[in-house]
């Protein structure tokens, strides 16, 4: 069975009916709702899954179907879908992640009087992120990508009369729109030099050799290619979205969201969406490398962004104590190292890692979710622990995710992929600081998920929460067991041989792995392991009030990390700043400058009106009266508004027309 | 030649509405007064979709034209035209104005005369898209103040008179600079006439004849013209009026204001001052851009200090219409078809979107008010979406539609704008990008504090949306998402027209 890039559709426009179904629905339409999202995701998944069979049959070929959206001048403005294995990997591994974190939420938020909403939202975000990667239009990921944008909004902020929820939903789309502006230009610019926005289209698309090569020979003011510049906008809008530094800020606050979006949106899928868009525009970011001459790279900036982010993710995760904030900020370190394979020149690697870390950090959110749903909503690390004992499932596909996002050697998927990347890192002929920065955060990683492993599960209860836990209904147990097998078996797209590789780059040849560098990770990730036992695991917390030991060898390290690096405040005292002042130099000026012109020529015409009528009764006396009396009128109208009635001023529009005819006259004189 | 006045029926049946409710009105209930207000003011809907009907946007000049010598010692006409940019705005008001007389359906002062008033707004609106003589477009231009006027102070808020006075008088002052101008065109040309004025402009006739009055005389009539719809739209910084008057007229006539009349002066910037003046607003347009920018920026950030949330909602209202005349300016101050073409479908749009979207936040911050007992400041409430949800979800929409998200309408005309901009004058359209920042800023604040959070004291007893304030609020709603999914329907009126606009860019 074949799925032609026309009906691709499809995939995205099963979600969405199942959104509208949702919408459409009254509060007690919950099962309906739920029943089909639900249906429309494991429809979706199975069209995917043709898509992909389809798209493997020729892995180089790209398949599009392209339509116009509305004319634009004398030509139209033209979208499309795109089908190649980069797009159906994603929309495999989305639809299939999508449908588990779907069945999970039945339980999690089972209770939940909002329960109809929340499954119209995530159709609709599971609508919008299968849209974004279908996409073969620059301005369709980009209608997509807002509205992922959207989706994300409503769901962190789902719990809304929480003030901390509205907040947090408020801030992500924010800091994203931030970036997105980036992306809104870069895709101006990209229009404006190419004249479209289709990424393949027989030639004549923006990713072909054509419209790359003419971006490559441009430059801008500063040296920069063309291309460079248009890269550079459109990874703004990836670092918005993908929680990379600068703009990683938004992320941790997404916490506020229900468990299964933060395992959703904020771990698996939208999050990863920036790695995607790179991905996808790989041609263009990296049409600068075969110009030697040019001050910057659009791709050097990706890997050092994504270095720098994958190292601050990991310290920061090490001094958390919420245990959704200690996988939020892995994430954005995982994220980062992502980028860094982008930028290193491996795309194929961030994506496998991508894939690879949305199964094992879905399973480690939804796990966490397990863990929270049953301590009642306790996140606190340090008042749980001794949940090995009553929730058995949970902690044996929790601690495989903990491996995989280790990457404990061999069995765990996690392994294969990072190793990719450090491959990749390790290769990189412009510097390599990115591949020690990745180094270190290995170690950091295998550390903080043994931490939280550790204080989570062993030693003893240490709040009535934790000690009343038990384990959770099957809805949420089973899923978790299925993405933990993915977590395991995901290690076969790599291993033993690197099909995956193979699949979405054809013309990639593969090199010999470095054993060295391999011995020299997994010497790195059994310090992390060690230490992070040694340390948290043997001598387990007795209360939730004893001293974390890290924090009584260096507190303040600790305090610098646990505050985040005082980014938002920060950003408070800067951006934050310069907004308020920038609206109140605004409101200044409206007030002060445009409102105190009106009223001094408010005054210039009263004052005039005044000698005017002083004029008009010691001289003239007679028509002209009424006349500089409005006038007067006026003035003191706009001044105070006391006086002047509307006939007064329609007579001054006669007066205007009287002047009409004296011209006409004079006209017809001439 | 059709048989039927259709135009002059546009423009006239509302009219013919307010005599019907001055002689009639009197002896029937107040609501059948408010049915026959609606029942008129539905006239230009069905009237407009009668025309779409028969117009082709492929054919060149103006269709279903009316034209009868009316002063013959002064050369005045009665014509009247359509093309796509007029039908495109009768339609909005088609849309607009009835469900402004629906969001009016609880006033209680004086149904008959907000209904009579209200009408004569609408036909003089109508009136000002169709004359195509100045002599009588500039008749319906000045006589839509005056029912404006009484709306605002009669029906208007505690500080409404002087926020009337202000409109009346600031626009009238811009008007009797725009007449000045007319009038020595006048004097120069003999016509009053649009499309002959253009034709003088077209084959570079206007400016000598000008220049025979003076050699100052092309730049100040142009100065004239422009300062009255400047006044208008309003172009930054000509708007200090609006944010009072948008604010303090009653909520239907906010709607009028900002769907319908503010698009007035585009209209005027396109039919008129454009078309007549190309060399001077070359000319100009480098220093126009930056108003305009300054516009989209400070009114967005100006936006974000307002308390009162008719003041806030006003305040967008001068961002998204400077967006219009930043295309519009764009596109004066350089030559580059491609880029014209997109920059000139996004102001079209942007009107249309904006005409929706600003009147449907309006009438949101209307039942608001309602509810509240006439308070709207931002901090007044918390958690309506807890106590009304479907209205919260109304309103959000609206939000986001004017904040420009995809999928609803008011993204295509933006993304048209910036991509006709950025082609023009790069440096600006980023510049602009900071307006769509705050916009984005401001209506969440807005939308998180009245929406999200506990629910405060006063909003617990506040009920969901009545049937009335339903049909209001659906059909901004349905149509937010058909032309934000489907913007080829509004785009198939206009684009031939701004085709060949781009191709023979003056």
């Amino acid at each position: 069975m074949t799925l032609s890039a026309e009906k691709l559709w499809f995939i995205p426009a099963l979600p969405l009916a199942a959104a509208a179904v949702g919408a459409l629905m009254p509060r007690s339409g919950r099962a309906i709702a739920a029943g089909a999202a639900i249906a429309a995701m494991l429809a979706a998944f199975l069209v995917s899954c043709v898509a992909l069979s389809t798209a493997l049959a020729d892995p180089a070929a790209k398949l599009v179907h392209n339509f116009a959206w509305f004319d634009l001048g004398t030509s139209a403005l033209r979208l499309g879908w795109l089908l190649d294995p980069l797009t159906a990997f994603m929309c495999v591994m989305v639809t299939f992640v999508g449908a588990l974190i779907f069945i999970f939420s039945l339980g999690y938020m089972k209770a939940d009087e909002n329960f109809k909403q929340f499954f119209c939202f995530l159709s609709l975000f599971a609508a919008a992120m299968l849209g974004l990667l279908v996409a073969n239009s620059l301005l369709l990921l980009f209608i997509c990508w807002e509205l992922v944008g959207l989706a994300s909004y409503l769901l962190i902020g789902f719990w809304f009369h929480k003030p901390s929820a509205a907040a947090a939903a408020k801030k992500a789309f924010i800091t994203t729109r931030i970036g997105d502006l980036g992306l809104l230009l870069g895709m101006l610019w990209l229009y404006n030099s190419t004249g479209s926005l289709l990424f393949f289209d027989g030639g004549a698309g923006v990713l072909e050799t054509a419209a790359l090569g003419s971006l490559a020979a441009q430059f801008t003011a500063g040296g920069l290619a063309v291309s460079t510049a248009i890269g550079l906008l459109i990874f703004c809008g990836a670092v918005g979205k993908s929680g990379q530094f600068p703009l990683h800020v938004w992320l941790p606050d997404a916490m506020e969201g229900p468990t299964p979006v933060s395992a959703l949106i904020h771990a698996a899928t939208m999050v990863a969406a920036g790695v995607f868009l790179i991905a996808r525009v790989y041609p263009l970011m990296s049409a600068d490398q075969v110009l030697a001459h040019v001050p910057l790279h659009a791709l050097t900036v990706v890997a050092f962004i994504g270095a720098i982010t994958a190292l601050m993710g990991a310290c920061i995760a090490v001094a958390q104590n919420d245990i959704k904030r200690v996988l939020a900020f892995s994430t954005v370190s995982q994220l980062g190292y992502m980028m860094l394979a982008l930028g290193v020149g491996s795309w194929v690697a961030a994506i496998f890692h991508l894939l690879t870390h949305a199964f094992f950090k879905a399973l480690l959110f939804l796990g966490a979710g397990s863990v929270i749903h049953s301590a009642h909503h306790e996140q606190d690390i340090r008042r749980l622990g001794g949940l090995r004992g009553p929730m058995k499932v949970t902690f044996a596909t929790f601690a495989i995710g903990m491996m995989a996002l280790s990457g404990v050697p061999f069995l765990f998927s996690g392994f294969w992929s990072k190793e990719a990347i450090l491959h990749a890192a390790h290769g990189w002929e412009v510097s390599q600081l990115p591949f020690y920065a990745a180094l270190i955060a290995v170690v950091l990683t295998a550390f903080y998920m043994t931490r939280l492993v550790a204080e989570t599960f062993f030693g003893k209860a240490r709040s009535d929460a934790a000690g009343h836990a038990h384990e959770s209904p099957a809805t949420m147990t089973i899923p978790l067991v299925i993405l933990a097998v993915c977590a395991v078996l995901l290690s076969l797209l790599a291993w033993p041989s690197p099909w995956l590789q193979h699949q979405l780059d054809p013309s990639a040849h593969s090199e010999p792995d470095g054993i060295s560098l391999m011995v020299l990770s997994i010497v790195l990730v059994a310090l992390g392991l060690g230490s992070g036992w040694a340390i948290y695991g043997r001598k387990p917390r007795v209360s939730e009030t004893s001293a974390d030991p890290l924090a009584t060898a260096s507190p303040g390290l600790i305090a610098f990390l646990a505050a985040k690096l005082k980014f938002d405040e920060l950003y408070a005292a800067t951006f934050g700043r310069l907004n308020a002042a920038s609206a109140a130099f605004a409101n200044f000026l409206e007030v002060w400058l445009w409102g105190g012109i009106v009223t001094l020529l408010a005054r210039l015409g009263e004052f005039t009106g005044l000698v005017n009528r002083e004029a008009d009764e010691r001289t003239l006396n007679g028509g002209f009266n009424s006349v500089s009396e409005k006038v007067r009128g006026t003035g003191l109208a706009y001044s105070r508004a006391q006086t002047g009635d509307v006939h007064g001023y329609l007579r001054f529009i006669a007066l205007g027309f009287v002047i009409l005819v004296l011209l006409v006259v004079m006209g017809g004189a001439k | 030649m059709n048989s039927l006045p259709l135009l002059s029926l546009i423009v006239f049946a509302p009219w013919a509405g307010t005599v019907v409710l001055a002689f009639v009105g009197r002896s029937v209930s107040a609501s059948t007064n408010r049915a026959l207000a609606l029942l008129f003011s539905l006239s230009t809907l069905a009237l407009a979709l009668v025309v779409l009907g028969s117009f082709d946007p492929h054919a060149a000049g103006y269709q279903l034209v009316e034209r009868h010598a009316w002063i013959k010692a002064l050369n005045v006409n009665y014509h009247l035209g359509l093309d796509g940019l007029s039908l495109l705005l009768v339609l909005l008001t088609g849309i607009v104005s009835p469900l402004c007389l629906l969001a009016s359906w609880r006033v209680e002062r004086c149904p008959r005369a907000f209904g009579m008033l209200f009408l004569l707004l609408q036909g003089a609106a109508l009136g000002v898209f169709l004359a195509l003589d100045f002599f009588h477009w500039f008749i319906f231009w000045e006589v839509s103040l005056v029912p404006a006027f009484f709306l605002i102070k009669i029906w208007g808020g505690p500080g409404a008179t002087r926020a009337a006075y202000q409109f009346v008088i600031y626009t009238l002052a811009g008007g009797a600079c725009m007449l000045l101008g007319f009038a020595a065109l006048y004097a120069a040309t003999g016509t009053l006439n649009f499309t002959d004025l253009a034709q003088l402009a077209a084959t570079g006739q206007l400016g000598p004849k000008l220049a025979g009055l003076g050699h100052f005389w092309p730049q100040v009539v142009f100065v004239g013209v422009f300062l009255g719809l400047a006044v208008k739209v309003p172009l930054f910084p000509f708007h200090t009026w609006l944010p009072p008057a948008y604010a303090e007229a009653p909520t239907g006539v906010s709607m009028f204001l900002t769907g319908v009349m503010s698009k007035m002066g585009v209209y005027g910037f396109l039919r008129i001052l454009w078309p007549l003046f190309p060399a001077q607003l070359h000319a100009a347009a480098p220093c126009l851009l930056w108003l305009a920018l300054g516009g989209v920026v400070l009114g967005a950030f100006a936006a974000m200090k307002q308390t009162d949330l008719k003041r806030m909602v006003a305040y967008s209202s001068i961002n998204h219409l400077n967006y219009c005349l930043l295309a519009l300016f764009a596109v004066a101050s350089a030559t580059k078809p491609d880029a014209a073409a997109a920059a000139l479908s996004g102001t079209l749009l942007q009107m249309f979107n904006h005409g929706l979207s600003a009147a449907a936040l309006f009438a949101c911050v209307g039942i608001l008010e309602a509810r509240a007992g006439g308070l709207r400041g931002l901090d007044d409430f918390g958690g309506v979406r807890t106590v009304a949800p479907l209205f919260a979800g109304f309103c959000g929409i609206a939000m986001f539609s004017s904040l420009g998200l995809p999928g609803l309408n008011g993204f295509v005309g933006e993304f048209l704008i910036f991509r006709g901009v950025f082609g023009l004058a790069p440096w600006a359209a980023g510049v602009a990008c900071l307006g769509l920042l705050a916009t984005a800023l401001f209506l969440l604040t807005f939308w998180q504090r009245v929406f999200h959070g506990p629910v405060a004291a006063g909003v617990a007893a506040f009920r969901d949306l009545d049937r009335v304030e339903f049909l209001t609020l659906l059909p901004f709603v349905v149509l937010m998402f058909l032309f934000g999914v489907l913007p080829q329907i509004v785009i198939s009126v206009f684009n031939p027209l701004v085709t060949a606009w781009a191709a023979h860019l003056p």
